[in-house]
């Protein structure tokens, strides 16, 4: 077993008349490496995906899945051991849970009765005689994860898992992805939840088409440099008021404020506030993903 | 192999629950009983055995009936998974794109074969408890029209899916459905006949017009049911055509499968090409 990425693109683009939907993404995801896709609707999460199985064949660059054309004739072969959630899936409502999967266990050629227990694995056991019709969009969730599951896939692809689902719901899936990486699975998903987005080792933010950005967390924060925000409660505002007047502070109301400060001035900040009179406490607020995408693709955009 | 066999049985569960296979039966049957009922009454006059009656009058039923279910079955086969966002799981799965339409096609002719068998097969049954026993000859013409009438569905099915492979939208399949529906069963033949009335035999010659018949499926169904015997023929008022046939059975059955093999594959080339 070599340790070549599983999943690896190279100058990707997909177009359409003019307008590009994916334009000269390089990604490469190593085996049992998690990579999330983050952008917003229409950023080419969901074609990249789908070029990515070979669904659609990219205008131009390179793509390889465990090594393979995903397009091409062999992928008849290693489909089997590839799983895929799409966005929003759906079944047939009129057939049951356990028929819906145990129609794709037939046509990944994997015993029926590891269906079932899938079904179980996912919390489904209980419904499976029951009509996908009368599922809740949790538990059709629950089933397309099940099915992607089917054939102990080398490569999953996730495209938005846990949009609309409860906590419970979700602590599954991230179990269940855990249990994947774990058993040495790689793992693509697209997604706007940053609880799954912290499931991942590296993040990819796109844009437009392009991917803007790609790495680990941390990586991504010193790659943005925002600053980050200390709060600062104190018992008495008055007090602080000399020191508030020579930096820039933010008060949110009489007994807290806010500095923000950089990366690497942050322990020189900290020190200088908690010699304050009267601080009772000090909170360290880090830059969110949320202002972590926004700021990365705002540069991008520049 | 198992694939195909994995669809269609797909196709055929899923046409069991949504009750379009027992409605298509019920349809079938209904109608084909009535027809033979009421049509079994003047056989005196022309000689005709009673089921000979009723191949007449059921094929006639069929041409209007079985493009209909048939295009009802298919024409949604492919944009409806498209719509409804199935299409694009299956298509991650280790199968080819024909393979996931002649899984269809069978599982869809399937309904549509035991819909016609059962249908058409009480009716007939029905005839045999009140008339007594068949000839061979009129027997064999009955078994005749239930297989051509099947062929004749296959012809539509796979038109739906040429239909349902093509287009983006739902309702365009059904709007387009209903149009090849009108045309074939409807409005070729009522075309054909202004033409030959306003030809007045001068440039249109019957080898012509025998041709001109084999571009309509409908139309070659009727040459083989109602102009193939001469009992028929004479009782559903074809015998003046089948005096000018000049294909046999075996050429009608051919083309009706040219019928049926050319939509499907074509379905299948624009399928191929289609981004999901």
């Amino acid at each position: 077993m070599t340790m070549s990425p599983t999943i690896f693109m190279q100058g990707v683009s997909k177009r359409y008349g003019d307008a590009y939907v994916v334009r000269d993404v390089d990604l490469s995801v190593a085996p049992g490496e998690c990579v999330a896709i983050v952008g917003h609707n229409g950023a080419g999460k969901s074609t990249l995906v789908k070029m990515a199985l070979g669904l659609l064949t990219p205008t131009a660059g390179r793509i390889t899945l465990l090594g393979e054309n995903p397009a091409g004739r062999q992928a008849m072969a290693f489909r089997r051991r590839i799983g895929f959630l799409p966005e929003n899936v759906a079944f047939s409502p009129a057939m049951t849970g356990r028929e819906v999967l145990r129609f794709y266990a037939r046509l990944k050629q994997v015993p029926l009765g590891v269906a079932d227990q899938l079904l179980e694995r996912v919390g489904l056991a209980a419904a499976a005689r029951r009509r996908v019709g009368t599922y809740s969009k949790g538990m059709r969730q629950r089933l397309g994860l099940a099915q992607a599951l089917l054939g102990e896939p080398r490569v999953l692809f996730l495209d938005e898992p846990t949009t609309g689902l409860d906590i419970e719901s979700r602590q599954m899936f991230y179990d269940v992805m855990a249990q994947l990486r774990d058993a040495g699975a790689t793992l693509l998903l697209s997604s706007h939840a940053l609880s799954d987005i912290e499931q991942a080792d590296r993040i990819a933010i796109m844009k437009a088409g392009r991917m803007v950005a790609c790495g680990a967390l941390p990586e991504l924060r010193r790659l943005a440099d925002l600053p980050l925000r200390i709060r600062v409660h104190v018992v008495d505002g008055n007090a602080a008021r000399e020191f508030t007047a020579r930096r820039s502070v933010q008060w949110l109301d009489d007994l807290r404020f806010e500095l923000t400060c950089a990366d690497d001035g942050k322990i020189e900040a900290i020190r200088s506030v908690s010699l304050l009179q009267g601080v009772s406490d000090i909170e360290v607020m880090p830059p969110t993903l949320v202002d972590l995408c926004d700021e990365l693709t705002r540069e991008a955009a520049e | 192999m198992n694939a195909i066999a994995t669809i269609a049985g797909r196709e055929i569960r899923d046409g069991l629950r949504n009750r379009w296979a027992l409605g298509a039966l019920l349809l079938m049957a209904g109608l084909a009983l009535t027809l033979a009922f009421l049509g079994s009454a003047p056989t005196g006059v022309v000689g005709a055995s009673p089921l000979e009656v009723t191949v007449v009058s059921l094929s006639s039923l069929t041409i209007f009936l079985v493009p209909l279910i048939a295009l009802l079955l298919s024409h949604d086969a492919i944009v409806g998974e498209r719509d409804r966002g199935t299409l694009l799981l299956l298509l991650s799965y280790p199968l080819s794109r024909w393979q996931i339409l002649f899984g269809k096609f069978l599982g869809h002719l399937s309904i549509l074969t035991v819909a016609t068998v059962l249908g058409y097969g009480a009716a007939g049954a029905a005839l045999a408890l009140a008339a007594g026993e068949f000839d061979a000859d009129s027997l064999g013409s009955f078994a005749r029209m239930i297989g051509s009438s099947v062929l004749l569905g296959a012809v539509f099915v796979a038109l739906g899916y040429l239909i349902s492979a093509t287009v983006r939208e739902r309702a365009t399949a059904a709007g387009l459905a209903i149009g090849i529906w009108l045309v074939l069963v409807l409005l070729y033949d009522m075309a054909l006949l202004g033409l030959l009335v306003a030809d007045q035999g001068r440039t249109i010659s019957a080898a012509a017009f025998n041709w001109l018949l084999l571009l309509d499926p409908a139309d070659i169904f009727r040459l083989l049911n109602l102009a193939g015997l001469s009992k028929t023929s004479l009782f559903a008022g074809m015998a003046g055509l089948a005096e000018q046939m000049q294909f046999g059975r075996a050429v009608l059955l051919t083309a009706l499968a040219v019928w049926v093999a050319v939509p499907l594959a074509l379905a299948a080339f624009v399928f191929s090409r289609k981004e999901p």
